[in-house]
């Protein structure tokens, strides 16, 4: 089984490293005794332990003790492979030996981490190294693949972080497929009158990216369309993109919404999603004044010309000569090559009705924040007024903090973004209405730049904050003065006494939670999603915008709740590294391919069907199987079936696998 | 290289069983390690082997490592549907259900052989499956195919059963 590798050498001289990890590894294993039971084992021509085997001087002695000692293997028993596998190999190949003569130990995510007692966790170290000794013998030298990147990138979700990215892509030269399920870009930020901490008016910094979006020549921009395929792997993904039909040709629709005034529909009755339903569009619409790109849609539900087929199409009259309207649009498919992928589909609120006793959709004066958001809006359905649904202005208002968020019935973790959407409602609020403005909280947590100042300024402003999680909502009376008001009833739980406030308007700060599809979506781009449903990064602090798909990034709140700046800041993240990953113009490859060792092959044909790439074809003139090393993914179902055991495969050799197995058990045998 | 090494330290509490696992690199691997970041408590019992894909578990290690004197093999793979190589777990949950009936001939207990679907998300269930598996074991007693093996080897090799004909060795109803 044993080959010879290009260091040239004969007998296997094994190097052992056991990394302390300060007090990680070291506080649970015995890392000495396990260093002096490396340094017994068969081959092994040094054991050393140290501090951190990944820092500088960790490197250093293995590369010294390489050229000192002749090593041709290397095992380093530390953290996860996942981490740094890439680390020492690397250290491994700048000493001149094949970067595959190495092997990794997890002794601390799989053992000191996870286990307490110090014997037992010392004798499993003990097992997993040895195990590595005798692996790391089979291993042979291999030589890295290397693939070309396809150089444009997929960007999917056109909210302020999906914005970000493209226009990040996109300047630095590269090509940018911006794909929008909605109508328009822009997500919920463009719903928003003001952001906090600084009231900067959301509009005012969001719309001018989305017009450099919508104009970008490197950008394409594909709004109301899904991704519906995705092939490929890491620099060469296929993309197949479902466009919806709007009815409306976008190279020949100006915008200028002269057929919205001539509709049949002389008043608008359809609910306007944009709004929440608070307002009122018509069955051809723009989404928004600002829309981008600035096209009407056809919403054929409630067009009667797709209703009935008897419509006077006075929309098609109107557009003349221009000829926009097309009513027998259909459904097309676009297909597009990119090498990297940015997941942007950002998150849902949670839905209020889940809260019986709070009221929402029973008792009309309660409105969820996002509601409210439109309401303060200058360009909302009211124009910026806050009202109540029969006009009047009310004048005291509750803010109910942590709506299905840090709640045991819904979702325990904290959406962070509630408390300080609830404090900047509520100084719009009093602002707009001089209402009295009640926010009932369990903690209130401003952790980032400028929040507490923002919130300690809203306490100034006389706003009334409550600590205590509200029990009920009702609009039945007890007192005089809650007649015809909504009672929030609570324990105020720094006063130690229930409470009951009468208010005319309840707002709902509502969590924050993945998209309704983020299974669905997950399933597509074949990346993992964390037990709440959002899409789980590759490593929480060293790898925060990459997934365990690689060529796939996260940005913005599809990763975890987030606000605007960490939304862009992430964003940001997610196209350097994307750019990082085109610029190379390849990429290496793990070499760990299946192979097929033509004399051994029977030509029984069972591999063939097993490969889900078509990597296997059966060649007639051999009448042997052959694999096609580019399509290979490494998964080994092949190499597992083949009944001659012909077909192998390069870092997972059968050979490499037994010794690890031999080496786990035995202890046992004696 | 000898057949065994034995370990540093003696054992104080017994026998303790030991389980062989093969985890893929991309759901349950993750998971354990996952398991490890969040510092959650499991039974030292199993040793992991990192595999790309539950796939690449050929019949044979499985049976390699019973043979080598594991109590129980645990096999984790991606959930059905998330496979990062579209389906190679589905080959694995075929290929594990035919295994398991020629285990089941050889006197090796179901429970001794576990395939369970563990997301990258679900270091829990990592620590959860590992401590229910140790307990199994437990129950189940050692299963020592190794010293079997070795007896049946004596068996078979004593002189005199050598030496009798078959219609004595039916008559003693051997």
């Amino acid at each position: 089984m044993q080959r010879e590798g290009y260091a040239g050498n004969g007998a296997p001289r094994v190097g052992v490293y056991i990394c302390h990890c300060g007090t990680n590894i070291a506080g649970v294993v015995d890392v000495t005794r396990l260093t002096e039971y490396a340094a017994r084992l068969p081959s092994v021509a040094v054991a050393r332990e140290y501090k951190y085997m990944c820092s500088d001087p960790g490197q250093a002695l293995i590369r010294s003790d390489i050229a000192e000692h002749k090593l041709n293997r290397v095992v380093v028993a530390a953290c996860s492979p996942l981490l740094h596998e890439h680390t020492f190999r690397g250290a491994v190949d700048a000493a001149g030996l094949n970067p595959y003569y190495f092997q990794m130990v997890s002794i601390r995510e799989l053992d000191s981490w996870v286990h307490t007692d110090r014997g037992e966790a010392t004798r499993k170290a003990e097992d997993l190294v040895r195990a590595a000794v005798q692996r790391v013998i089979f291993h042979e030298p291999l030589e890295t693949r290397r693939v070309p990147v396809n150089p444009n990138v997929l960007i999917v979700g056109g909210g302020i972080a999906g914005i970000h990215a493209a226009l990040t892509l996109a300047n630095a030269g590269r090509h940018v497929y911006l794909v929008e399920r909605e109508p328009t870009i822009g997500g919920h930020m463009a719903k928003f009158d003001k952001t906090f901490p600084t009231l900067d008016c959301a509009a005012c910094i969001l719309t001018p990216k989305m017009t450099a979006v919508g104009t970008h020549p490197n950008i394409t921009l594909w709004t109301y369309s899904e991704v519906q395929q995705v092939d490929g792997y890491v620099g060469n993904y296929h993309i197949t993109v479902r466009r919806k039909p709007r009815y409306v040709i976008e190279d020949l629709c100006v915008g200028c919404r002269e057929c919205i005034e001539a509709c049949v529909y002389k008043e608008a009755k359809v609910l306007d999603e944009f709004n929440l339903g608070l307002g009122k569009r018509k069955p051809v619409y723009l989404p928004f004044p600002q829309a981008v790109p600035l096209l009407v849609v056809i919403d054929p539900e409630t067009c009667i010309e797709f209703k009935s087929g008897k419509c006077k199409k006075t929309c098609v009259e109107v557009c003349g000569d221009r000829g926009a309207i097309d009513f027998k649009q259909t459904e097309r498919l676009e297909e597009v090559d990119v090498g990297a992928i940015v997941l942007a589909t950002g998150f849902r609120t949670f839905d209020a009705h889940r809260v019986p006793y709070y009221g929402y959709g029973t008792l009309p004066n309660v409105y969820s924040a996002l509601e409210v958001e439109r309401l303060v809006n200058a360009s909302g359905p009211t124009g910026g007024e806050v009202v109540l649904r029969d006009g009047r202005r009310p004048e005291r208002v509750g803010i109910i903090h942590c709506v299905g968020s840090r709640d045991e019935n819904y979702n325990i973790y904290c959406s962070r973004v509630c408390c300080m959407y609830s404090i900047k409602l509520a100084h719009l609020i009093r602002e707009r209405t001089g209402a009295e403005v009640y926010n009932f909280y369990i903690d209130i947590r401003t952790p980032g730049k400028g929040f507490e100042e923002f919130y300690r300024r809203t306490l100034d402003e006389g706003i009334h904050f409550i600590r205590g999680k509200v029990a009920q909502v009702s609009d039945w009376s007890t007192q005089p003065e809650e007649q015809g008001k909504l009672t929030i009833q609570v324990e105020d739980t720094l006063a130690g006494l229930i409470r009951r406030i009468p208010v005319d308007m309840v707002v709902l700060s509502a969590a924050l939670e993945p998209q309704a599809d983020a299974e669905a979506v997950r399933r597509l781009f074949n990346i993992s999603c964390s037990t709440e449903g959002w899409f789980l990064e590759r490593h929480p602090k060293l790898a925060p915008v990459s997934t365990f798909t690689d060529g796939i990034f996260l940005a913005g709140a599809c990763q975890a709740p987030k606000d605007i700046p960490d939304s862009v800041a992430q964003a940001g993240a997610a196209a350097a590294e994307a750019l990082a990953l085109i610029d190379a113009g390849s990429i290496a490859l793990d070499p760990n391919t299946a192979y097929v060792i033509a004399a051994d092959c029977s030509g029984c044909k069972t591999c063939i069907p097993l490969c889900p790439y078509h990597a296997i074809i059966f060649s007639g003139e051999t009448a042997k199987a052959e694999i096609t090393e580019a399509l290979c993914k490494g998964c080994g179902v092949c190499v597992a079936a083949c009944p001659s055991g012909s077909i192998r495969q390069h870092l997972f050799e059968d050979a490499q696998i037994l010794a690890e197995i031999e080496g786990i058990l035995a202890a046992v045998r004696a | 290289m000898p057949d065994h090494q034995e370990h540093t330290g003696p054992r104080e509490n017994g026998w303790e069983p030991t389980i062989v696992a093969f985890f893929c690199n991309w759901c349950t691997y993750t998971a354990a390690d996952l398991a490890g970041t969040s510092r959650l408590k499991y039974p030292p019992n199993a040793r992991v082997i990192r595999v790309m894909c539950s796939g690449r578990v050929d019949p044979q290690f499985i049976v390699e490592a019973f043979a080598r004197g594991a109590d129980g093999v645990l096999i984790g793979g991606c959930h059905p549907g998330d496979c990062h190589y579209v389906e190679g777990n589905y080959k694995t949950l075929r290929r594990m259900a035919l295994l398991r009936r020629v285990l089941e001939e050889m006197g090796i207990a179901q429970p001794r052989l576990r395939l369970e679907w563990i997301s990258a998300s679900e270091g829990e269930k990592v620590a959860r499956v590992i401590r229910e598996m140790t307990e199994s074991l437990r129950t189940l007693g050692p299963l020592d195919l190794p010293g079997r093996r070795r007896r049946w080897d004596a068996e078979v090799t004593l002189p005199a059963v050598a030496a009798a004909p078959i219609q004595e060795l039916a008559a003693q109803g051997r």
